[in-house]
């Protein structure tokens, strides 16, 4: 081996154990300060040593809010963050395996055509369309719902071509040999295509979760009422809804909570979620 | 464009299966993405109803490009999105060329390295804005110590810094990891090679890594900036709203702050769309770079 550098090794240890205490330091700092009472952040500087309130703060937001600032208990907003981030997953998993499932096992008048329409969705992030697609949203009365929150944020091109590319690779004779025992499609794609795809299914779910329980703008501008306030938008409002300074005690704890679902379906499922990642992004 | 050998026949199916996709994307993409070419033309009538849009050409666009503060908003963006991949892509560098040396800690430095990815934009703005809060945040206070006095309120210097290392700080885990699998697929032999020749480590990575590491740079370099732009609203709206005095106005942020908050809409629809012609430049520069990836 060309590494075996004891000096080498233990330099490349320590710039490692740096880095990771860098990028760890946020949340750190986050959790020690959602630990402490609202003294604290009154005099000096932040503390670094875990508080005696943790208890208390996280009772309060979670079946409190800040009235004050009009952000509604996090119990609440979780709930809200939690089935949004399910629909959007569940929908567009179901929607791209079913086009790609169409795109490569159907040939059709007008394929390449809708192929490319699924294609442009890649080209037009939500960000640069607000303005109009939140007057769609409007015209449709979709406002304050849980599906004006998931239902535009569902197409997939991503997903769907990740799905084609998979069904490419399922060798031919499955589906000669199924014809053969006379299934049709449908009873081909539930019993062969679908069964085989569990991976790639279970891989993008992660990836999908994440992205849509971390979306920001779009229920910003689609709730206007308290009762669908998902968690990261409401945080928003606990740093800017006020005059003074925030409540860093609360606002932290908040974070926390925030953070801790798609953190742990990343640390749960490491695999899989790497194998989303590398394959969605190619 | 390939289907199987063989195919399912049916007239009505395959179109069936299409429906929602299509139909989502035509109502939710395509149609808004229409509208705002059309706003992007029109002055917007008055909110009575007594002067209707009038066609302006393309008077927008021109506007836009006498705006100072549109001008400036192109500069904004592209010291942030240049600054963001930069940073980011340098330190997960650093990290995965580190972690590849190791054998059986490679899996824990791994794992303390991908989940910030899992933290939404706007947490980690908030994050940052807290930890370089000028009154109680800990870097304030060391740099105190060293005499900078720093503000990220007043100077614009400062909350540019602040939003760029907040948005770095989320991406370092996505460019670790393609980072990490490109240095694990460098084959061991040309490294071994090298060294037999007498090319110290520097040198290896100069000249063997990192040329074979390039195809994956650049790709991460197009995702970045894709990234810095269009995905780190909530680092500035939740932060720095944008300021002090537009310093950390970038583009995207323009175009909500146009739209909804000055309701100017023909201006943020002219925005919209040369924002559109920005991403579809950058999609097929990334699509092109996947077949060439496909083809060696």
């Amino acid at each position: 081996m060309v590494d075996n550098n004891r000096w080498g090794n233990f330099f490349a240890h320590l710039v490692l154990i740096v880095g990771v205490a860098i990028v760890v330091f946020p949340v750190y700092v986050a959790i020690i300060a959602s630990t402490h009472p609202p003294g604290t952040f009154v005099r000096g500087v932040m503390p670094l040593l875990p508080g005696p309130n943790a208890w208390e703060n996280y009772r309060t937001v979670i079946t409190e809010g800040r009235s004050r600032a009009g952000t509604p208990p996090i119990g609440g907003m979780m709930w809200n963050s939690f089935i949004m981030a399910m629909s959007i997953t569940i929908g567009k998993l179901s929607i791209s395996i079913i086009s790609a499932f169409a795109i490569v096992y159907f040939r059709f008048p007008g394929r390449i055509f809708f192929f490319w329409i699924i294609f442009l969705t890649l080209m037009l992030p939500v960000e640069v369309r607000i303005v109009p697609t939140f007057q769609v949203v409007a015209d449709f009365g979709m406002l304050n719902s849980f599906a004006g929150l998931s239902i535009p944020l569902i197409a997939s091109a991503t997903a769907t071509f990740l799905f084609r590319q998979f069904f490419m690779t399922v060798p031919e004779e499955l589906m000669e040999a199924a014809r053969v025992d006379g299934a049709g499609p449908m009873k081909f794609f539930k019993d062969i295509l679908l069964p085989l795809s569990i991976t790639n299914i279970a891989a993008l779910f992660v990836i999908m979760f994440i992205y849509g329980w971390n979306q920001y703008l779009w229920p910003l501008l689609i709730t206007t009422d308290p009762e669908y306030y998902t968690i990261v938008m409401g945080i928003q409002r606990m740093v800017t809804g006020g005059d003074s300074e925030p409540l860093w005690h609360l606002v932290m704890a908040t974070v926390v909570l925030a953070a801790l679902p798609p953190v742990l379906v990343i640390l749960f499922m490491q695999r899989l979620f790497v194998k989303g990642l590398t394959e969605t992004e190619k | 464009m390939q289907t199987k050998r063989m195919t399912f026949s049916s007239k009505w199916l395959p179109y069936a299966l299409l429906a929602p996709q299509v139909i989502i994307t035509l109502i939710f993409f395509i149609w808004p993405s229409f509208q705002a070419l059309r706003q992007s033309v029109y002055r917007q009538g008055d909110a009575f109803g007594i002067r209707p849009p009038t066609f302006v050409w393309f008077e927008n666009f021109q506007a836009l490009f006498r705006d100072d503060l549109y001008l400036n908003s192109l500069k904004t963006t592209f010291i942030f999105s240049v600054g963001t991949t930069i940073l980011s892509m340098g330190v997960a560098l650093l990290f995965a060329v580190m972690v590849n040396r190791m054998i059986r800690s490679r899996d824990t430095y791994t794992t303390f390295l991908v989940w910030p990815y899992a933290i939404a934009p706007a947490i980690a703005g908030v994050l940052w804005w807290f930890i370089f809060n000028p009154t109680l945040g800990i870097l304030p206070y060391i740099l105190d110590m060293v005499g900078y006095d720093w503000n990220h309120r007043r100077n614009g210097n400062d909350a540019m810094i602040m939003v760029i290392i907040a948005s770095a700080w989320r991406q370092i885990s996505y460019n670790f990891l393609f980072f990490l699998a490109g240095l694990q697929s460098i084959p061991q032999s040309l490294i071994e090679a090298a060294a037999i020749d007498g090319a110290k480590r520097m040198k290896r990575f100069w000249t063997i890594v990192f040329p074979l590491l390039s195809p994956i740079t650049f790709f991460l370099m197009v995702v970045n900036i894709v990234y810095a732009m269009f995905d780190t609203f909530g680092v500035i709206h939740a932060t720095t709203e944008g300021g002090p005095s537009q310093a950390t106005t970038i583009l995207v942020y323009k175009v909500y702050r146009d739209g909804f908050v000055n309701l100017n809409f023909g201006s943020s629809a002219a925005q919209s769309v040369i924002l559109m012609g920005i991403v579809i430049v950058l999609t097929v520069i990334q699509f092109r770079y996947i077949e060439r990836r496909v083809n060696y």
